[in-house]
């Protein structure tokens, strides 16, 4: 039972901040840089001189002119006016991580932000150790042979999937044949999206009673045309498919390739590989489980690892050991080239790197148990509230580190809505809840992660938010459907933004379509 | 030996035997094990883990990380040239503190309400880039400038139903890989065809004899860089964008934004994409780990239902007066649509864009004009200094912003050599074209920005002619 919990006075600062288009004083400065030296206009002439006569700009850009003191101030003004994760953010899904800071002050250190990626590799041996060090961290984890961290983000690493899915196949002249994908509707939408992206068909297995799709499903999928699966698990309503074995087994029968999306890794570090469940690739999110930041999204790393069966394959080039150097290898003529230039976001995956020595192997293995232990208490506790289910009720037993939840009784109730919830639960200082993906299996879904940041007192307090919510929702709904009331700005109007004269993406637009002086 | 003491680890408040005993209580269970109930054994990790000692004491980790990274060179440390996609600017000290704002930095998604600020940095992001190259619709950033080419072409192929884009020979090979992944293999129905355009070679500008030969009614798009791979400043851009215009072809532009405060907006000049990179707008290089991509247009229904970035208007609240920033279109992104959705999207390089905000907004018109002037003309006296260098030669004078190409055809070593004997005097050489260009014998390319004094552009012209001779 959770204890009684004293809900917050929040309030949010609200600083009326004008948007920075609207700011300044022409004239004024907020950095100045030096004139070219003496010698140098003397040698060359004037800037103007050099600029092409059709290229030159006729006018200055309309940037605004304010100094540098009201710039600090307004942003800082604007980052007050962020909950940013200052309160408690369960967003499912991402796993949601304390970011050492010890980690950002390193990789602000000149020797990893002021490094350039040509650099002759004698110059980066550090940073290149760094990554081959972790490299083989994550092979320890995922029981695979080889890691590349080019891809910045899971949907690139998915991405990254499925051009190697379109390269091993080609070398063995089947490409033309295998044009299917097959995924699960439980996947993440990045699966499905870079699979078509790549060329692909995407075959989407419903699921069954069991929250899974059925082998038979899988079965009647498979085919010569396919080219490869893509699946999580366990997925975000946090059960485990026990037949994924076999899965794979099938899959590899008919010549398809075999992808794990770990998105879901938190619960289960330590606990499973990859590799040892018969996937031939698999992709852990260091923005997610492996303590990086996540920006507001990015920049990130979808760290993608593989068998020896598709190194050949993998984007370069690769960070190797030899012969006590660390060096930078071609992965030879079967490689898909590139995801994206150069190497990764390598400052990022110096920060996985820092975060998982600091966790070391106990730390993961007791991140996972806490995890999993809070969800299920958690769990106990949500489904206390009135108008809360979970997904698939009829499935006995502990999920591991998310359950989806669903409003929907609530809403039938009350006519409160599960983004009103969320608009609500702001109001006391909660970071938004995820909600779920695309499309919605259970009406009016919410996932929460616990994982293993938030205290026990915090979650006691999301808890208590929560049920704060229903009792308003069934006593005063409109309080929660007015919602937010704390917040730095009243709800947004969102239902005109898909109309071509509502929609503004600048200032520009704005000030054309509301005609703004 | 001693025995170790069990702790609670720092990052983690429930790492304290009392609470999960009351968790465990709570559940009715003896050990955490039971939840794991749906893991079938076999399943369970079969060996150990071979890991190196955790360092959870901070004063630990800080040593080992430390350490590991002063064994790299930096081009603080160093004097470099380096560029090509990558560049080394100056970083104003308030990006750097804005960016590590807790409330920017660590979190994902919340509410437009709860996460009011934070959407608003990135609409004035959005809406200070539109300015700068004159665009009214700006997506949400993506990964590379590489990225935002690729997703353009594919954006083009779909508004045309065709399958060709013609692209500058002159192209960095970084980029080109990437985009060739976006393109497809021939083997794929989508199959988009690369076709190289030449250039000039005595000005670098692109071949329009050859575009016109290529260029029919089969061609999706004509991509073109300004300042293109090698630095050089297109001068035919808008004769090139009409050319496309009359083939029904799109036109996408791929800039440096810094260039800029002194170059043509490629809105104005018939652009119909615009793509480049957000990198030199306050974000240090990290070995490549800066890098990001921007996507606009003209604000037009036709290009905004192609976007795959996610789209942030700025829009009314329920309270009279005031705004705030929601994102629309959100159907078309894979998150609304899965694999009937443009493309796809994710996590990105959003942080990035709250440097480039504030960076923006520091310069203003003003110092934007002010940098591109400095960077303009120091690269002007870079190349005229070597071109005095005995056996080295800068073949193109003029005509070019912060890189240029240096010759060293008539030096008896090759670049390589070259370049490890400038690293030998703590100097970073421009990159080697001699296998990428080899049809510009033995080249490099040459980067000055704001941060090369002429004192470093003096000793680097001493140093090759110490090197070189």
């Amino acid at each position: 039972m959770s204890k009684p919990v004293k809900l917050r006075r929040f309030q949010a600062p609200i600083w009326d901040e004008p948007v920075i288009m609207e700011m300044g004083v022409p004239g004024r400065r907020g950095a100045h840089f030096p004139v070219a030296e003496d010698a140098v206009a003397e040698a060359v002439g004037g800037a103007a001189a050099l600029v092409p006569a059709a290229m030159a700009r006729p006018e200055r850009p309309a940037l605004p002119e304010l100094s540098e003191p009201d710039i600090l101030r307004h942003y800082l003004h604007l980052s007050q006016e962020t909950l940013g994760m200052m309160g408690i953010s369960l967003f499912g899904t991402c796993t949601m991580k304390y970011n050492p800071r010890v980690n950002e002050r390193l990789a602000a250190r000149p020797e990893m932000a002021q490094l350039h990626p040509k650099q002759d590799p004698s110059t980066l041996q550090g940073l290149l150790e760094g990554v081959h060090n972790f490299d083989l961290m994550l092979r320890e984890l995922s029981g695979m042979d080889q890691f590349v961290f080019q891809a910045a983000g899971g949907a690139d690493a998915a991405y990254t999937h499925t051009c190697i899915t379109r390269a091993y196949h080609a070398a063995r002249g089947e490409l033309k044949q295998r044009d299917q994908i097959i995924t699960s509707i439980q996947s993440h939408p990045c699966s499905p999206a870079t699979a078509n992206t790549a060329g692909f068909e995407v075959i989407t297995l419903p699921l069954d009673e069991k929250g899974y799709p059925s082998l038979d499903a899988l079965k009647a999928a498979v085919s010569d045309r396919t080219a490869a699966l893509m699946i999580n698990n366990p997925d975000d309503m946090g059960l485990y498919n026990p037949e994924i074995k076999e899965w794979v087994r099938i899959v590899h029968e008919a010549g398809g390739l075999c992808f794990y999306d770990h998105a879901n890794f938190n619960g289960v570090m330590t606990k499973i590989r990859a590799a040892e469940l018969g996937f031939d690739a698999c992709m852990f999110m260091l923005h997610k489980t492996f303590g990086v930041p996540k920006g507001g999204g990015g920049p990130a790393v979808g760290a993608y690892g593989c068998s020896e069966k598709l190194k050949p394959y993998l984007p370069g080039p690769l960070v190797t050991l030899d012969n006590g150097r660390y060096a930078l290898t071609d992965p030879g003529p079967h490689s898909i080239g590139k995801v994206r230039e150069y190497y990764g976001n390598l400052q990022q995956v110096m920060k996985a790197y820092a975060w998982t020595r600091a966790m070391g192997l106990e730390g993961l293995s007791e991140a996972a148990d806490i995890s999993v232990l809070l969800n299920n208490y958690m769990e106990k506790e949500l489904l206390k509230i009135r108008g809360v289910t979970r997904s698939h009720p009829d499935i006995d037993g502990w999920r591991l580190e998310m359950t989806r939840y669903s409003l929907e009784e609530l809403y039938e109730d009350t006519g409160v809505t599960v983004a009103d919830v969320q608009n609500r639960m702001v109001d006391f200082g909660i970071d938004a809840f995820w909600m779920a993906h695309e499309p919605w299996l259970v009406p009016h879904p919410f996932t929460p992660e616990a994982g293993e940041m938030w205290s026990l007192e915090d979650i006691d307090y999301w808890i208590a938010v929560l049920r704060q919510v229903s009792d308003e929702a069934y006593s005063n709904p409109e309080i929660v459907q007015t919602a937010p009331h704390n917040q730095a700005v009243q709800k947004v109007k969102v239902e005109p933004l898909e109309e071509p004269d509502h929609w503004a993406m600048t200032w520009r637009a704005w000030k054309r379509k509301r005609g703004v002086a | 030996m001693k025995e170790a003491v069990r702790r609670a680890h720092p990052f983690m408040p429930n790492s304290v035997d009392s609470i999960k005993q009351e968790l465990l209580q709570e559940l009715g269970i003896d050990s955490v094990e039971a939840l794991f109930e749906q893991i079938p054994a076999s399943h369970r990790v079969a060996g150990t883990f071979n890991f190196p000692p955790t360092l959870s004491a901070e004063v630990e980790l800080n040593r080992h990380i430390s350490t590991l990274l002063a064994k790299n060179q930096s081009c603080e440390s160093h004097l470099s040239f380096l560029g090509g996609g990558c560049w080394q600017h100056y970083v104003p000290a308030v990006c750097q503190e804005i960016m590590s704002r807790s409330e920017f930095l660590t979190p994902v998604w919340g509410t437009p309400s709860s996460d009011h600020g934070r959407n608003q940095v990135w609409f004035e992001f959005n809406s200070q880039l539109g300015e700068l190259i004159a665009a009214d619709m700006v997506g949400m950033p993506v990964y590379s400038w590489g990225c935002a080419t690729g997703h353009a072409i594919r954006m083009a192929s779909r508004l045309t139903g065709r399958h060709k884009v013609l692209l500058p020979r002159i192209l960095d090979p970084e980029r080109r890989a990437v985009i060739a992944n976006y393109c497809e293999p021939e083997e794929m129905p989508s199959h988009i065809a690369m076709v190289d355009i030449a250039s000039d070679p005595a000005t670098g500008a692109l071949d329009l004899a050859d575009l016109k030969k290529h260029l029919d009614e089969s061609v999706a798009a004509v991509y073109l860089e300004t300042p293109n791979y090698l630095g050089i400043i297109e001068t035919q851009a808008e004769e090139i964008a009409a050319m496309a215009r009359a083939a029904g072809a799109e036109t996408i532009v791929g800039v440096d934004p810094l260039s800029l405060g002194i170059l043509k907006a490629p809105g104005d000049y018939g652009a119909d994409i615009i793509v480049g990179s957000t990198q030199p707008m306050g974000v240090p290089m990290s070995c490549g780990g800066g890098l990001g991509g921007f996507i606009a247009s003209r604000d037009e229904p036709r290009y905004a239902h192609e976007y795959p970035t996610l789209m942030l208007s700025i829009a009314d609240t329920a309270r009279e007066g005031e705004v705030g920033f929601s994102m629309a279109l959100m159907h078309q992104s894979s998150y609304g649509s899965r694999e009937d959705g443009k493309d796809w999207t994710g996590n990105s390089t959003y942080l990035h864009a709250i440097a480039g905000a504030v960076y923006l907004s520091l310069l203003g018109p003003e110092g934007m004009r002010e940098l591109g002037e400095l960077i303009i003309q120091r690269a002007h006296y870079a190349a005229q200094r070597l071109n005095t260098v005995e056996g080295i030669s800068v073949p193109r004078q003029q005509g070019f912003f912060k890189e240029f190409v240096v010759n060293f055809d008539g030096v008896g070593k090759s670049v390589a050599e070259i370049n490890a004997a400038l690293l030998e005097r703590g100097i970073f050489g421009g990159i080697d074209l001699t296998e990428t260009f080899p049809e510009l014998g033995r080249s490099a390319l040459y980067c000055v920005t704001e941060l090369h004094t002429q004192t470093d552009i003096d000793h680097l012209a001493n140093t090759l002619q110490e090197v070189c001779s």
